[in-house]
């Protein structure tokens, strides 16, 4: 008995966690995706209806709009996270002074919730009370900085939002990254004569490949899911320029009343996210297993 | 499992009493300032007759975490006893099987509050319809085709109170060269709705209004006279400033009262912003309707009762139902909430200007056929056509989008979502 038991313990505690996970997770996945395969509106049913939501979905003009800015939104986030990233990584990583304070300062907003960046930057972007302001009050009339409310430009608010609250994550990818790699591989090369610029463009960032590979997947998932940083900076507007996929669901099951649609709609979003998950798992999974 | 824990939840909340008598369990988002203060009201009034009043407040969204929050104890099969619906949704509701009509038609019957409502608005809360029993009761109207105007500024630029929409925007336009904001406004989409139905029924009139948003007509919806609304939309879109895009109302409606902006037009909940700077109705500010032929927009808050076999929850609810419509209730109640009662023989003495002409405004658009819901506030349509409406308004108003393309795109979004 004993024996079963110091056999089998791990397994008994972890049983809870699995069981739970297993339901509250894959179980409310499956029931969503029954979910979007039904004619559900106000409240769920659970009689089949084919793919009737997926149609009206791809057919729907603010699902289409939402998932236009999700590609420009997820490109731009992730090139300006990743190359500001890097950029701040490889100064910090020149033995500078205070380095444990600047390193603080560029994660800081990482602590931050979206709201409240969300919300600082809706006061900062805003013309009337914000950066424009401010240009047009030290005496430039003509400054302008209205993308907030331009219906054309209102995404990129949101990008400079995001970048600026997970730039920093990105550089601590980076430096911990740099700092992993052997002193004697920069002095090696150092005295071959290559140059700083050299040893990191053709030696250090090469070997970075799976912290690239690491922040690409944590912000594309973060940018799939973004609904926070949206609702606090625009809420889907200049009129509906801004929605996002998760911004969709949420305002479809809850305001719209049409919770099929907007089941169909987290499916769609679930199987973006499983695009980018699975292989990075599976590449993950197959290198321990090489190991 | 879902329904599992939310039974536990419920359960935890709700076992620990056991006393026999009317007993209610109310699910609402009057948490704060007046609501909260008026709610109390009918909370002593239910204690006095010996019920047991168990609170659910949810707060949050403007009413959204309370949505989600009602419909998890429905899907569970454990709905409240009451909660705050309002308009056609009471309908879906009850279509959905969760309403419970036995219970409450036989307070309407004994009160007879077929008498005391205007027919309209009775039949909202009438399941099966509009036309079977009641099953919800209403406790104010609120009325959405206002517009607030500082009465300083207009005064100093020489404007008096328009009354068409061209004296409107001439005001406007006025106030513009002078170099005040004429017109203060949150670029919200609800906003940009509620505007909206005000220039349709002004501009397009009573009938139109029925035809098009009521009873969505397609001829009535791509006709010249949508084009129209929508040309006053740019127009007043030209009449904001820089900054309305995601403003919310109480925001704007603090530019009016600092002088900042000449008017805007909201619901008479701005009233309270102006009640709260201390503004008095007539000398600091003016309350008008927007131009209309006697037309008025309401929009009515009610509650919903659900089944529920707990014959002392049954008790709980035909009391509630009863000091609902009570007259002492209605009024406190919307002397807190700026609105007016639902029901039509309560004194207006206690209440302010604002309230008297709505109160007065009302009868007549009543008679005149005048009295139209509001779609933007889910009188007049459910969730998903308000949305569909709502989306290409809001869209239109925030893009350069040509008033025919919008009529069209207003035809096309409602066929869509039919």
């Amino acid at each position: 008995m004993f024996r079963w038991l110091e056999k089998n313990l791990p397994k008994i505690v972890m049983a809870p966690a699995v069981g739970l996970i297993g339901w509250f997770v894959y179980g409310f996945v499956l029931w969503t995706l029954y979910i979007s395969f039904t004619n559900s509106k106000i409240l769920p049913k659970y009689e089949l209806w084919g793919f009737g939501q997926y149609e009206k979905l791809w057919a729907s003009r603010k699902w289409l709009i939402a998932v236009d800015n999700l590609l420009i939104f997820t490109a731009l986030f992730l090139i300006f996270c990743v190359v500001i990233g890097i950029i701040l990584a490889i100064f910090l990583d020149q033995k500078i002074r205070a380095e444990g304070l600047l390193r603080t300062i560029y994660l800081y907003p990482m602590a931050l919730s979206f709201i409240v960046t969300g919300t600082a930057w809706k006061w900062i972007l805003n013309p009337t009370l914000g950066i424009q302001k401010m240009f047009r009050d030290w005496g430039f009339e003509n400054f302008t900085f209205d993308w907030l409310v331009d219906r054309e430009m209102a995404i990129y608010t949101i990008v400079i939002a995001g970048v600026w609250q997970s730039a920093g994550f990105v550089m601590a990818l980076f430096l911990a990254g740099l700092r992993s790699v052997e002193d004697e591989i920069v002095k090696a090369a150092k005295i071959d004569g290559a140059s700083l610029f050299t040893v990191y463009w053709k030696i250090l960032l090469p070997m970075m490949r799976p912290v690239f590979f690491t922040s690409f997947v944590i912000l594309v998932h973060i940018s799939i899911k973004s609904y926070d940083l949206i609702v606090a900076l625009t809420q889907g507007g200049p009129g509906i320029s801004t929605t996002m996929p998760a911004l969709y669901m949420t305002q479809t099951a809850f305001h719209k009343s049409q919770v099929g649609l907007s089941a169909a709609s987290a499916m769609m979003m679930f199987m973006a996210v499983a695009a980018v998950i699975i292989p990075y798992l599976y590449s993950e999974l197959r290198r321990e297993n090489a190991r | 499992m879902k329904k599992l824990i939310i039974a536990l939840i419920t359960l935890a909340f709700t076992s620990t009493s056991s006393i026999a008598g009317p007993k209610i369990e109310v699910l609402h988002w009057w948490t704060s300032g007046g609501e909260a203060a008026a709610l109390k009201v009918l909370k002593d009034d239910f204690a006095a007759n010996g019920g047991e009043w168990m609170d659910m407040p949810v707060t949050g969204g403007g009413g959204d975490a309370a949505n989600v929050a009602l419909k998890a104890r429905i899907v569970a099969g454990d709905p409240p006893s009451a909660s705050q619906i309002k308009g056609p949704t009471i309908q879906e509701y009850d279509q959905e099987g969760v309403v419970a009509p036995y219970n409450i038609d036989e307070v309407a019957k004994s009160e007879g509050w077929d008498n005391l409502l205007d027919p309209m608005i009775a039949a909202i809360h009438k399941c099966e319809n509009n036309s079977g029993p009641y099953c919800a009761a209403p406790v104010n109207i609120h009325r959405i085709d206002w517009m607030w105007a500082n009465k300083a500024v207009f005064d100093s630029n020489g404007i008096s109170v328009p009354t068409t929409w061209d004296e409107l925007n001439a005001a406007a336009e006025k106030l513009q060269a002078a170099g005040i904001i004429p017109f203060a406004h949150g670029g919200q989409a609800w906003q940009d709705a509620t505007v909206f139905e005000a220039v349709a029924m002004g501009i397009g009139g009573n009938n139109y209004y029925k035809n098009c948003y009521v009873d969505l007509k397609e001829s009535c919806l791509r006709s010249d006279t949508t084009v129209k609304v929508f040309d006053q939309m740019r127009k007043l879109q030209g009449f904001t400033d820089e900054g309305s895009p995601g403003r919310d109302w109480n925001v704007a409606t603090g530019m009016v009262i600092e002088g900042k902006a000449g008017f805007q037009i909201m619901g008479d909940w701005a009233k309270g912003e102006f009640t709260a700077a201390g503004k008095v109705p007539g000398k600091d500010y003016y309350c008008a309707a927007t131009p209309s032929n006697n037309g008025y927009l309401y929009n009515v808050d009610s509650f919903i009762f659900y089944k529920s076999s707990d014959p002392d929850k049954q008790a709980g609810q035909k009391l509630l139902a009863k000091l609902m419509m009570g007259k002492n209730f209605q009024k406190v109640f919307n002397l807190y909430k700026g609105s007016i009662p639902a029901r039509l023989d309560v004194s207006m003495d206690e209440f302010d200007k604002c309230a008297k002409t709505s109160n007065a405004d009302i009868k007549t658009a009543g008679a005149s056929g005048g009295l139209v819901p509001s779609f933007a506030h889910g009188m007049a349509q459910g969730n998903t056509m308000k949305a569909a409406l709502q989306d290409i308004i809001t869209e239109h108003f925030n893009s350069d989008m040509s008033s025919v393309d919008a009529a069209n795109a207003l035809a096309d979004s409602v066929l869509a979502n039919m």
